[in-house]
């Protein structure tokens, strides 16, 4: 027999719950999003030993987001709200586990104190004991736990220290807390227990936190006879629900410095902690500040730039090797086709980004470990504000000229929704690496090659350009996002800044994995349903003209004498015309005509949707280069060849090249992006809208430009 | 003599202060349940280097604070 115990995780931000959560899961836990919210729910499992009768125990643990107080003050707070005062709650625990911050008991003993009155099992766990002696802090447990009237358990979540005593006491049968922290009834006399007849509450606070908070309880939303019932009551009473709350506080705060008078001792000057005050007197000054967070930022792009090619060549190269191994070993057929062009493209689209969502949030992790992250926000607040950002966009934002994809997944650092979803959409605006190809590309066909005042690379200063255009770009649709981006529900930006602490490695490692089966298994489905779509595209086209194509080409398979590369690479050219592909981009040139751009431009602009960099292997196929022939120097002179039908003058003009650049830098072509922003935002309205105002954002700049330089 | 009390959001770095009252119902609810009570001791540590947000000092630990929002903390000062 399996025996499984319910148990929830709460906590003040910064007071280690997730190193705890790690602590009594390792690595048998599981990330995914609270029902209806987007809001990160981690839950795991523990073994706690057998019982009595030999039966197996098991705590199945949900981290709940931190919170200061009950009353919820953002959307990631209301999920400790729901889950503790709904009894129909899907993860309504069987034992709450408060988790505190012995360093700043006074503030953790408040939602502490709001857990015990709503009389439910709970334990407290007692971490960061080991910063009291420099302090000069003591703290009598014993008495604690007598005044408190639940046990509590001293735990340093960093080394796992009293992890197995809070195991033993999850297991040891607690009784509901039978005294009151505060009294609510010196506080609203008879009101709470005429609430009480109306609903079903465990106590007088259960039922005021039904008053004060019943639009967010879901027990309400499927009985609203009840709801009707108690908002009767509430306007009959004349109840002042932010008076109470205000009253209530008060009243909490008096007790609990009663408390901390009889169980905690200070001996000596109470002094912050002094290294922290040294290490922040350098890291917030006003250059050696931004120069170091300056040098970060390097690390990060260099990493993420140039570190992650080597993980992500090798593993081209397998799938290149795997490829060509099955397309030997495998009848031809669509079958094969579709397992190689289809799936296991789509496969090495996806994997091809763990190497860089791994090194970001590597880095990302040790930033919010350590409690750098904090002054980052700290320093760079004043300058993102103005834009409708946050001091912590800064990291997603500049990542994104790495990778838009990890970039995104990054902004979960950001608190503030209006913020978090302001940049989640401008950030694939910043210039990402898989851009780079194209411009190259384009650059080379329409820059000279020369240097302007005899140093500087006229090629290097317009890819430089290209780049900053798109930070401009994202400023500036930031600006205007600010306008139109709802604010979400009393948001404000009060934060603590929490002492310098060393990282965690186990944190570290595990937030990455995190990070990573979250993007293989949500973003990933998506990734590969549209490569699928791409492939049939790209593979299949309507009438003769491609089945005569087909026929063609399983002749000269069949035909077992050796083809000339040449006539291989026409038939591919032939094919991709004639293909859907083909079709809609000659379908899409009168649309596109205006910006300069062919129907050819236009098969690159839907393949491109891929990737961007696909962007150079689709010109290939085009001008019949050949896939395997990569060369982009063939691919250039074949594009620079080719002639305006209309005008008799070279087709990739200044005006056209710089107009396709534009369309590169501005429009959302990139599968892997919008499957991130659906994961992130919890549904489709978002990334089409940013697909949407993206892609208008593209015509028009590549529009405006091609008409004014043509 | 009685000191009149004045907005957080006009103290320097190194002031110290006692929170006095709120005036924005909302947000006193959340700083008082992070401890920034009426009668407790602020002291601001510093500010960043554009000049918002605010620092500060209160109940044994660092907040970070908008000046904005630190105007609707009124507090008088301490030598």
């Amino acid at each position: 027999m399996k025996k499984v115990i319910q148990v929830a995780l709460v906590g003040n931000p910064n007071s280690g719950k997730s190193s705890l959560f790690n602590a009594l899961t390792g690595l048998n836990q599981k990330v995914a999003n609270f029902p209806g919210v987007t809001v990160e729910k981690k839950t795991g499992e523990t073994d706690l030993g057998k019982d009595a009768n030999g039966n197996r125990i098991f705590a199945h643990l949900t981290d709940l987001p931190g919170t200061y107080s009950l009353y919820p003050k953002s959307i990631d707070e209301q999920i400790p709200l729901q889950v503790l005062c709904d009894p129909d709650s899907q993860h309504h625990p069987d034992i709450t586990i408060i988790i505190a911050d012995a360093s700043n008991l006074k503030r953790s003993l408040f939602l502490c104190s709001q857990i015990i009155d709503l009389k439910s099992p709970a334990i407290l766990a007692l971490n960061m004991m080991d910063l009291l002696p420099a302090k000069g802090i003591r703290i009598d447990v014993n008495m604690l736990s007598g005044l408190l009237g639940i046990p509590v358990v001293p735990v340093n979540a960093r080394s796992g220290e009293g992890v197995s005593d809070l195991k033993k006491a999850i297991v040891s049968d607690i009784p509901v807390p039978q005294r009151d922290f505060i009294d609510i009834e010196s506080l609203v006399g008879d009101f709470a227990s005429s609430i009480s007849k109306v609903i079903r509450a465990n106590s007088a606070y259960a039922a005021m936190q039904a008053v004060c908070n019943f639009p967010l309880i879901t027990y309400f939303s499927s009985r609203p006879e009840k709801k009707m019932q108690l908002v009767a009551l509430i306007e009959k009473n004349h109840f002042d629900i932010p008076g109470f709350q205000s009253r209530e506080t008060l009243k909490r705060y008096e007790v609990i410095t009663e408390f901390m008078r009889a169980c905690v001792t200070v001996e000596g000057a109470l002094k912050k902690s002094d290294l922290t005050r040294s290490i922040d007197r350098l890291l917030t000054h006003r250059v050696w500040g931004y120069a170091f967070f300056l040098l970060i930022l390097f690390l990060i792009f260099q990493s993420i730039f140039s570190l992650a090619q080597y993980p992500m060549e090798w593993f081209d190269l397998g799938i290149a090797f795997f490829s060509q191994w099955l397309e030997s070993v495998l009848p031809s057929g669509v079958l094969r086709d579709l397992l190689i062009n289809g799936i296991l493209a789509g496969l090495a689209g996806i994997f091809i980004f763990v190497p860089q969502i791994a090194l970001l949030f590597f880095f990302i992790a040790i930033l919010e470990d350590t409690g750098y992250m904090a002054r980052v926000s700290f320093i760079m607040d004043r300058l993102m504000r103005k834009f409708g950002l946050n001091g912590r966009s800064i990291i997603p934002l500049m990542s994104g000229v790495a990778c838009a994809v990890p970039a995104i997944l990054a902004t979960r650092t950001i608190q503030s929704r209006k913020e978090r979803l302001i940049t989640i959409l401008v950030t694939p605006l910043m210039s990402c690496s898989a851009r780079l190809p194209v411009y190259t590309l384009l650059i080379s066909m329409i820059i000279p090659t020369q240097n302007l005042w005899g140093f500087v690379n006229l090629q290097g200063l317009v890819l430089m350009a290209m780049y900053l255009i798109g930070f401009v770009a994202a400023l500036g649709a930031a600006n205007i996002l600010k306008f139109i981006v709802k604010r979400g529900p009393k948001a404000y930006f009060v934060m603590e800044i929490p002492v310098y602490r060393m990282p965690r490695w186990s944190n570290i490692g595990l937030s990455i994995l995190d990070k990573i089966k979250l993007f293989l298994f949500d973003a990933g489905k998506v990734i590969i349903t549209i490569s699928i779509i791409l492939w049939v595209l790209s593979s299949y086209g309507p009438g003769e003209q491609f089945s005569k194509i087909e026929q063609q080409e399983t002749a000269l398979e069949q035909s077992k004498t050796p083809v000339s590369q040449e006539i291989e690479n026409q038939l591919q050219s032939e094919k991709l015309e004639a293909s859907y592909a083909g079709v809609m981009g000659k379908w899409l040139e009168p649309v596109i005509k205006p910006l300069g751009f062919d129907w050819k431009i236009g098969i690159a602009l839907i393949t491109s949707f891929a990737a961007r960099e696909v962007f150079v292997g689709t010109m290939s196929t085009i001008y019949s280069v050949g896939k395997e022939n990569d060369n982009l120097l063939t691919v250039r002179d074949k594009m620079m060849a080719e002639k305006n039908p209309e005008t008799g003058g070279p087709r990739y003009t200044f005006a056209v090249g710089f107009s396709l650049m534009l369309f590169y830098a501005f429009a959302m072509q990139c599968m892997s992006t919008l499957a991130v922003v659906k994961r992130e935002t919890g549904g489709w309205s978002i990334p089409l809208f940013q697909f949407g105002y993206m892609g208008a954002l593209a015509y028009i700049a590549s529009l405006v430009v091609y008409q004014a330089l043509k | 003599m009685t000191i009149l009390p004045v907005k957080l959001s006009t103290l320097k770095k190194g002031d110290s202060c006692i929170i006095q009252s709120f005036t924005n119902e909302e947000l006193q609810l959340k700083l008082m349940e992070m401890g920034c009570l009426p009668g407790e001791l602020v002291v601001v540590d510093r500010l960043a280097p554009l000049g918002d947000p605010m620092a500060i000092s209160v109940s044994g630990y660092t907040l970070s604070i908008r000046l904005d929002e630190a105007a609707s903390i009124l507090v008088t000062t301490i030598s």
